[in-house]
């Protein structure tokens, strides 16, 4: 029998087509033509200098051959720089974490009656919603350049990501050992102490961590709008268009980043 | 019973062991020591730190009520941004990929592209978007092209990692039965890795365009075009009402972007 | 025709995992290969298509030697040869269809793959193999959907797409409860017969293997110390190959040989 050989039989001729991704053809085309028309308006209604723009990549070589090769020379001010930003970044992160603690537990939904509840999750939100650059530039309109505005900043940037976590973390908790507190008759603080604690401070750690090392990272960037540190090392640089000095600040940079991020690695994987 | 008791009574039970308590003793100290050291060390006129919550309220008070005269320029302003952001994300798109592909383990062709696959990555991680823009504006000039190429050169990292570990974790044994089809390289991707990473690559997309969305609202605080722009000035020329409306805009802004980009990922996923 | 000759592969400088087989498979039969864990039955088979690398020996389909090919001659070569997996290996997010086509992909342009438009030829064949097997109603469903003895003939008419010129199966039963692997067995069995095409299957439920096979292979510790008809698998035989290594799986069939009480 050579049934299974042919492509004779009841089915044959029958065509096939893929089941489309969007089901529906209006949709789906009217998305690519969508996409297509966006990009023409885009590039059409957007601000482009083009003469500018064209004078760029002569810049580019003439940039990229000042870098080039970059200039330790000025290493104490680079040293300076980056030490500020270590500082600023570590009195942040304490201070972040160590004031993320009452917010969370005032942002957990099990734990805090409704007013506390908004007022911890509006703290949470007000300090998610703005790029720290943001943050920073109107505590530099307040308290003035230099590093104190940049650990304010800092802290509320700590508070809005380890507080959020930790208030999940609290929503999440095993109900029953609260319970199990409330019946000896602990009181809430106790309570706290021996219920809720113990659940979430053992992830706290790596948490802080994670959070030094997203802080080093914020922080050279606030320094470019003056709050302190290596950033502001690098502003100064590029206003000055020493460019090989800018680009071993730069080197400097990346390099802390990445042993950072290797360390806080490394640290974390000793404490899970 | 009672001897059991008389005799157990008066045995010490401590939380910590001597060598835990010597050892958080050590890192208490140590964490104290480098707390001192930074607070005496840093550069900071401790007179404005005692000062600083009535300088904060002050401001606060200054920027109320807040001022929608300038509404125009400031809705054009975010559609800049918003624009911004899409373009550089959507463009981003063609260079992750190739890069994710090279950068991942299981499909890089030697070891040489990884290396370098690795090292676009992480380069473009470790600079942060407004350092790119910062480059990026000395070339070319301030302006909206700038700032797309910040977003663009911060994305790939971002992107390029997370669809990197995605292809990663795939499934081997598809790309194996494709394979045996005697399907080439290419035959071979499209078949076995592209139907395992798709729901990665949507999540991950939607993901960054909305980083993206918060990123360009600062670039054009150092000229890279968008609301910053706008914010820079009227810091600049002390119109502190005018900032109050602007930061309503941006959080109004980053709500709607959360808003659309929680939608669409349960469209997707 | 397959033909084998001393094959040998070796990883690293331990013990060979083959030992220098020598084997030949004429059109038109099914022959089982069975064999404890680790006797080199999947390295063996995974040998013929190349998706494991043997360091010596010779391989030849119909007079074409497969161990030296590369590039697009080795895609060439691996058209020709279709793979059934123990694991079905089967592109889960696509449809069914798709995953039939997906036999065809040596065959059709990159183009042609990308935008799923393939010969009609081609899905006529598929429309037809699914009706054979019983799945044309599932050809729009994602093949996750499926139970794993419909994905199993998934995976077998996939590799029929191929018109291939051999047909290998790793364990393909080796995943399904016993009744289903008893429909793959037959399946497998009618599909040789009707296509004329010699059939490879690693097999460890011994009894299936007698059932459903024309010949029957054994391999121990990467080499061949059995060759026969069932009727030949004896007792004797079954103790050489796996004797003191494990206990094979027997259920299924009419004899229910007791290894585990004998006594040696």
């Amino acid at each position: 029998m050579s049934e299974a050989r042919s492509g004779s039989g009841p089915l044959a001729g029958q065509t096939w087509r893929k089941p489309p991704f969007i089901a529906s053809p209006w949709l789906r085309y009217g998305l690519l033509i969508a996409v297509g028309v966006y990009f023409y308006w885009t590039f059409n209604t957007l601000p482009f200098n083009w003469e500018r723009i064209a004078e760029g990549l002569p810049r580019a070589a003439r940039i990229f051959g000042g870098a080039f090769p970059p200039s330790f020379e000025r290493s104490d001010l680079m040293w300076t720089g980056f030490k500020e930003s270590f500082q600023i970044a570590f009195l942040a992160t304490l201070l972040g974490v160590f004031l993320s603690i009452p917010i969370a537990l005032m942002a957990a939904k099990n734990l805090a009656p409704l007013p506390i509840y908004l007022l911890g999750r509006g703290i949470i939100i007000l300090s998610r919603s703005f790029h720290p650059v943001i943050v920073a530039i109107l505590f530099v309109a307040a308290v003035g350049f230099g590093p104190l505005a940049g650990i304010l900043t800092l802290t509320l940037y700590s508070i809005g990501f380890v507080a959020k976590l930790l208030a999940e973390k609290v929503e999440e908790i095993d109900w029953g050992q609260m319970e199990a507190m409330r019946a000896a008759g602990a009181g809430f603080f106790k309570t706290l102490i021996y219920a809720v604690f113990p659940q979430i401070l053992p992830r706290q750690i790596g948490l802080s961590m994670y959070q030094l090392d997203s802080n080093l990272r914020a922080s050279a960037v606030v320094g470019i709008v003056g709050a302190g540190g290596i950033g502001s090392t690098l502003m100064n640089a590029f206003g000055r268009y020493d460019y090989d000095f800018a680009f071993a600040i730069l080197i400097l940079i990346v390099g802390v980043i990445l042993v950072s991020e290797g360390i806080s690695g490394w640290v974390r994987k000793k404490i899970w | 019973m009672v001897e059991q008791t008389a005799e157990l009574s008066g045995r010490p039970w401590t939380r910590y062991s001597r060598k835990e308590r010597w050892l958080r003793f050590t890192i208490y100290f140590f964490t104290l020591f480098a707390v001192v050291w930074a607070i005496r060390d840093i550069d900071i006129f401790w007179p404005w730190v005692w000062d600083a919550p009535t300088q904060i309220q002050n401001l606060g008070s200054r920027m109320w009520p807040p001022e929608f005269e300038a509404w125009s320029a400031i809705l054009n302003a975010m559609l800049e941004t918003v624009h911004i952001a899409t373009l550089s994300t959507m463009l981003t798109i063609f260079i992750a990929l190739p890069v994710s592909y090279i950068a991942a383990q299981n499909t890089t062709p030697n070891r040489l592209t990884l290396w370098i696959g690795r090292f676009i990555l992480v380069s473009s991680r470790s600079v942060n978007t407004i350092i790119w823009a910062l480059l990026f504006v000395a070339i070319f000039g301030p302006g909206v092209l700038a700032g797309i190429l910040a977003v663009m050169f911060r994305s790939v990292g971002f992107i390029g990692k997370l669809m990197g570990e995605a292809i990663e974790e795939i499934d081997r044994r598809p790309v194996e039965s494709m394979e045996a089809t005697g399907a080439s390289r290419m035959k071979v991707v499209l078949f076995g890795i592209v139907p395992q990473v798709m729901p990665a690559f949507f999540a991950i997309v939607i993901l960054r365009w909305d980083i993206n969305i918060r990123e360009s609202t600062v670039l054009g605080l150092v000229g890279a075009g968008g609301i910053g722009v706008l914010l820079q000035g009227s810091i600049d020329t002390f119109a502190w009402q005018t900032v109050a409306t602007i930061l309503l805009a941006i959080i109004g802004l980053v709500l709607l972007g959360e808003a659309l980009t929680s939608m669409l990922r349960k469209k997707v996923l | 025709m397959l033909e084998i000759s001393n094959l040998v592969k070796r990883y690293g400088s331990d013990d060979p995992v083959l030992k220098g087989l020598d084997l030949v498979v004429e059109g038109n039969t099914v022959v089982s290969v069975v064999g404890a864990s680790g006797a080199g039955k999947s390295t063996m088979l995974r040998c013929i298509n190349r998706l494991v690398e043997p360091s010596s020996g010779s391989i030849q389909l119909n007079g074409r030697e497969l161990v030296n090919l590369r590039g697009a001659n080795l895609r060439h070569a691996r058209r020709k040869i279709g793979m059934v997996f123990q694991g079905f290996n089967l592109i889960d997010r696509l449809t069914v269809m798709e995953n039939v086509l997906a036999g065809r992909l040596g065959y059709v342009s990159f183009y042609q793959a990308l935008t799923r438009k393939f010969p009609q030829t081609d899905i006529d064949r598929a429309f037809h193999l699914m009706d054979r097997v019983g799945i044309a109603h599932y050809a729009d469903k994602r093949a996750d959907e499926l139970s794993g003895g419909e994905r199993q003939r998934v995976g077998v008419i996939r590799a029929l797409m191929q018109e291939p010129e051999i047909l290998l199966a790793d364990e393909p039963t080796a995943s399904l409860d016993l009744k289903t692997s008893e429909q793959i067995m037959v399946l497998l069995q009618s599909l040789a017969s009707e296509l004329s095409l010699p059939v490879l299957i690693n097999i460890h439920n011994v009894s299936q293997a007698r059932t459903y096979t024309d010949r029957i292979v054994g391999l121990r510790n990467g080499q061949m110390i059995f060759d026969g008809t069932p009727g030949e698998f004896n007792q004797e035989a079954l103790d050489a190959i796996y004797g003191g290594i494990e206990a094979p799986d027997e259920t299924g069939g009419e004899e229910q040989p007791t290894a585990e009480a004998r006594t040696t």
